[in-house]
């Protein structure tokens, strides 16, 4: 059952997965993304793909932001609320625990 | 695809159907564990299920403990059973439960026999009931009477974004041929708990859930000292990616694709409306809640990780998968089915569905998961408070 992954750093060409269209974050699906590094973006839920510049280092399964946000703006992900900015965040950032905090506590 | 119609299982007496066909010597307390154990290490093709409670439990916690108790014994994995108790009462009261299923079961007790003899009398009955489901041949069952649990753990970013929504994939294709569904953790449904509750097929059901939830958010604002934020997520969640509770609910939340559950069940409760979705009240902790499923009469599992949960369970199979593409290189002897090429767009979620339904069914005919090869085989109680 297994399915063999050994190139798969070099067959994706697919950088970012966005889920929703109304999502202001997306994932990094790759080991890593570098600084300044021109990414593409695929977004599931419509299939389009678009593009974005990375502005940090992101390992694989973290958040980059596909706009700038500011303090107390929501994170949309899955198309739903999943958080608010504590400390603002530019286009291409890392998005993650450092900036952003749950709305339940 | 076309999806098979039947499976290769074990036909019970009550008419439910295993995927497996264990002889199990299952102890009422934890200070029959030692007997237990020594049973099944004399009685080749028996297991033993050591527990660490059983003793001085009261009120609904004690009820807890005999519905896992009783409900371990009746899944059909399970073709005989052994229950040993310290004292009489109890054992028979599990024995008693059990044997509505009309399945072998027999209880002993050790006080004023001790352990030495009971050992022996009990190793006698464990052969014979071992010696007898050796024999038990795999035959055609249909496809409804698969009961697939599911619970996700170490999850991070691309257990939402792809192998939980695979195990939706399943969930809408197989709900329609009468399969039952279960999904738990109400733990982390939280920040996705409205969400959740819309899901409930009738306004009983969504009132139930509402109920449920609250009483464990209540549960949680009286315990805690400060908040969830040390340990929901987990820092296998954070060092994935997920970064809030509500990112890790609506990731949580893709398992169950767009089915709608119909009840709502108490920890390790049988579901008793028929085929479909149900939600069961369960710990987030991936033995804990496993457990209360088989106990609840799921016959197989599903379990979608990120990072690398490496659980089983010793009566019901469970099969893992992951779409991180790190995990499956580095875990590969955890994990069952590799979807990571959802990930580099080269597998789309109906293929990786297609590919779950064909391992499920392969796991249900007799093929060992990874964690069935490895020897995991966690079993453990839900303690709902402290003991007198």
């Amino acid at each position: 059952m297994q399915i063999s992954n050994k190139e798969i750093v070099t067959m994706a060409n697919t950088d970012i997965i966005i889920h929703d269209e109304k999502d202001n974050v997306g994932v990094v699906v790759i080991e890593k993304i570098t600084p300044s590094q021109d990414c593409n973006c695929w977004v599931m839920e419509n299939d389009k793909s678009v593009q974005i510049q990375s502005k940090d280092e992101i390992p694989l399964g973290h958040k980059i932001a596909m706009i700038d946000l500011n303090e107390g703006d929501t994170i949309l992900k899955y198309g739903h609320d999943i958080g608010k900015v504590v400390k603002s965040i530019k286009k291409g950032e890392h998005v993650h625990v450092h900036n952003v905090k749950t709305k339940k506590w | 695809m076309e999806i098979p119609k039947s499976f290769l299982g074990y036909k019970r007496e009550d008419g439910r159907s295993g995927t497996r066909n264990h002889v199990i010597i299952l102890p009422v307390d934890d200070i029959s564990n030692a007997c237990a154990e020594a049973v099944a290490n004399n009685i080749k093709g028996t297991i033993a299920l050591p527990h660490s409670y059983g003793r001085l439990q009261f009120g609904a916690d004690l009820e807890l403990h005999f519905r896992t108790m009783i409900g371990t014994g009746r899944n059909p994995n399970v073709a005989a059973v052994i229950v040993i108790g310290i004292e009489p009462k109890w054992t028979k009261r599990i024995v008693d439960a059990i044997a509505v299923t009309g399945k072998p079961v027999e209880g002993f007790s050790i006080e004023g026999v001790g352990d030495i003899d009971t050992i022996a009398k009990v190793s006698k009955k464990a052969q014979e009931f071992s010696i007898w489901a050796s024999e038990k041949q795999r035959e055609e069952r249909p496809i409804s009477d698969l009961w697939i649990s599911v619970k996700c753990g170490e999850s991070d970013t691309t257990s939402g974004l792809a192998s939980n929504p695979t195990v939706g994939n399943l969930m809408d294709k197989l709900e329609p041929l009468g399969v039952h569904l279960c999904f738990g953790e109400t733990s982390e449904l939280t920040g996705a708990e409205t969400v959740c509750e819309k899901r409930g097929k009738t306004p009983e059901a969504q009132e139930k859930f509402k109920k449920t939830w609250n009483a464990y958010n209540d549960f949680i604002l009286k315990e805690a000292t400060d908040d969830l934020s040390e340990s929901q997520p987990t820092a296998g969640n954070i060092a994935g990616g997920l970064t809030t509770i509500e990112e890790k609910a609506f990731g949580n939340f893709q398992k169950i694709g767009s089915r709608q559950f119909i009840d709502v069940l108490e920890p390790a409760e049988e579901p008793t409306k028929g085929p479909g979705l149900y939600f069961m009240d369960t710990s987030s902790a991936a033995a804990e809640c496993v457990t209360l499923q088989a106990a609840g009469g799921y016959n197989i599992h599903l379990f979608p990780t990120g990072q690398g949960n490496i659980i089983g369970n010793p009566i019901e199979p469970v099969i893992k998968l992951t779409a991180n593409p790190l995990t499956a290189k580095t875990m590969s002897e955890h994990i069952d089915v590799d979807v990571s090429k959802i990930l580099s767009r080269e597998m789309n979620l109906d293929q990786a569905g297609d590919e779950l339904i064909k391992a499920t069914l392969r796991v249900a005919n007799g093929r060992l998961t990874c964690a069935e090869a490895l020897g995991h085989k966690e079993f453990v109680m839900t303690k709902l408070y402290r003991s007198a």
